[in-house]
């Protein structure tokens, strides 16, 4: 990982403007191209942007319903000091849902931390979700190689979850 | 200790991890893991599942500010995950194959050494202004951020592209395998081999690696690793601790960053070469 200096002139900071001459570039793109991608970054960058905080902001709520419905069903445990100790929910032989169709029956009862392993999921998916709209993105602005580039990592990531056996 | 008690100062805990990690581009797990095994005793495969947790809140909570911020290559840190997706997934049907213990200590040395060559460019703050790398161009990966601490725009070209991907691989696979560790090498990838500044690449690494850790959590999930109330803090506290430093990062120099990274590794490489030589 040493620093190699491939241009002419590694000192330089600033790119020159209109720099196009380089060696080694396939797609040759005028500064108005240039110009034009960038404006098509901003947009996706506003709208990945905007599905990492609507994820977040989603899954946190729910987080915070389910910690809230735990406590109001298991009185002991809202209290400061008490009897009730921590290592009884966070041993190794604690049962708590992980399996989908453990998720549901938990769900469909009210249970506490069902809500916040739905929230938890919730934020496992946000990533997930966010490469999808970088897919939609990238083929709606017409940048084929990189769609097809985030397309594969959608690909593995599904993969990823049908061979956990989810 | 009542389970209340536990949530609320493993929250707060969270918080600090998620400011260090959104900073420096981990996870938090640097700092998650040692306090729940050490400090609560919760099991090491817990922990691990928090862990994975605390990845994917640090880099949705940081990446929203980020990348609205144009701090985060969105096109090189999509580019990259190629890499480290797949990476991701043959870890996870891996692990059985290879000694835990070998893994440890072979991380441990790589982290080492990548501490080590961030902290002799501590004072480089060169961009590259041109590039020969076809990939990069072809790709079109270079890109330019505004640096608050500097005051101005700064425009940069990307190359060793092929490094990158290969070091984007293994930092996958070491995510998959031993749940920590993902962004120590990300950081490095960026910042050294493929020359991204210091900030662009932890913010870069930050926005990757909750994709990296998406591709395991499913398997986590499944094994039970992901405990509802120990997650529940870590997520809350993480998410908020991500969000506050990812206000701070553009204020703060690239040097100052380095440096604190550099810290972070080297308690990492060391806790990685302890569980690998000295269990």
């Amino acid at each position: 990982m040493t620093r190699q200096s491939p241009g002419p002139d590694p000192q330089k900071n600033v790119t020159p403007e209109g720099d196009l001459q380089v060696s080694g570039r396939r797609r040759n793109l005028s500064a108005a191209q240039v110009a034009a991608m960038e404006e098509k970054i901003r947009k996706i960058e506003f709208a990945i942007s905007l599905v990492l905080r609507v994820g977040v902001i989603l899954s946190v709520s729910v987080i915070a319903v389910g910690l809230g419905v735990m406590f109001y069903h298991h009185g002991d445990y809202a209290s400061i000091t008490g009897h009730t100790s921590y290592k009884t929910l966070t041993s190794r032989t604690t049962p708590f849902p992980h399996s989908l169709g453990q998720l549901r029956h938990s769900l469909v009862h009210g249970d506490g931390r069902g809500i916040v392993v739905l929230g938890v999921f919730l934020l496992i998916l946000t990533p997930i979700l966010r490469v999808a709209v970088g897919v939609v993105s990238f083929f709606y602005e017409k940048d084929i190689p990189m769609a097809l580039v985030t397309l594969f990592v959608l690909f593995v990531l599904i993969a990823s979850f049908f061979l956990a056996g989810l | 200790m009542t389970p209340l008690d536990f949530v609320v100062s493993l929250a707060l805990i969270s918080v600090a991890a998620g400011v260090l990690g959104s900073l420096v581009g981990l996870g938090g797990g640097v700092v998650i893991v040692p306090v729940l095994t050490i400090f609560y005793g919760v099991n090491i495969r817990l922990a691990i599942g928090a862990s994975i947790v605390s990845v994917i809140a640090t880099s949705s909570g940081a990446a929203a500010a980020y990348v609205r911020e144009r701090m985060t290559n969105l096109r090189a840190g999509m580019f990259l995950e190629v890499a480290t997706t797949t990476g991701a997934l043959s870890g996870a049907y891996l692990a059985t194959l290879l000694p835990e213990r070998f893994l440890f200590a072979f991380f441990g040395v790589v982290l080492a050494y990548s501490s080590v060559i961030t902290y002799r460019k501590r004072h480089e703050d060169q961009v590259l202004a041109v590039s020969n790398d076809r990939i990069a161009n072809y790709f079109n990966l270079h890109g330019s951020y505004y640096d608050e601490a500097e005051g101005r725009e700064i425009t940069y070209k990307v190359s060793g592209t092929k490094l990158g991907l290969v070091l984007m691989y293994i930092a996958g696979l070491v995510s998959a395998l031993l749940g920590i560790g993902s962004g120590a090498l990300k950081v490095p990838a960026m910042d050294a081999a493929m020359h991204l500044p210091m900030k662009v690449s932890t913010a870069t690494s930050n926005f990757m690696i909750g994709v990296t850790a998406a591709a395991s959590a499913g398997v986590y999930f499944i094994r039970g690793q992901i405990d509802p109330i120990i997650a529940a803090p870590v997520a809350a506290g993480v998410l908020l601790g991500a969000t506050f430093g990812a206000r701070v990062l553009g204020r703060i120099t690239s040097r100052t960053i380095r440096l604190l990274f550099v810290g972070v590794l080297v308690v990492i490489s060391l806790e990685m070469l302890q569980k690998g030589l000295f269990p």
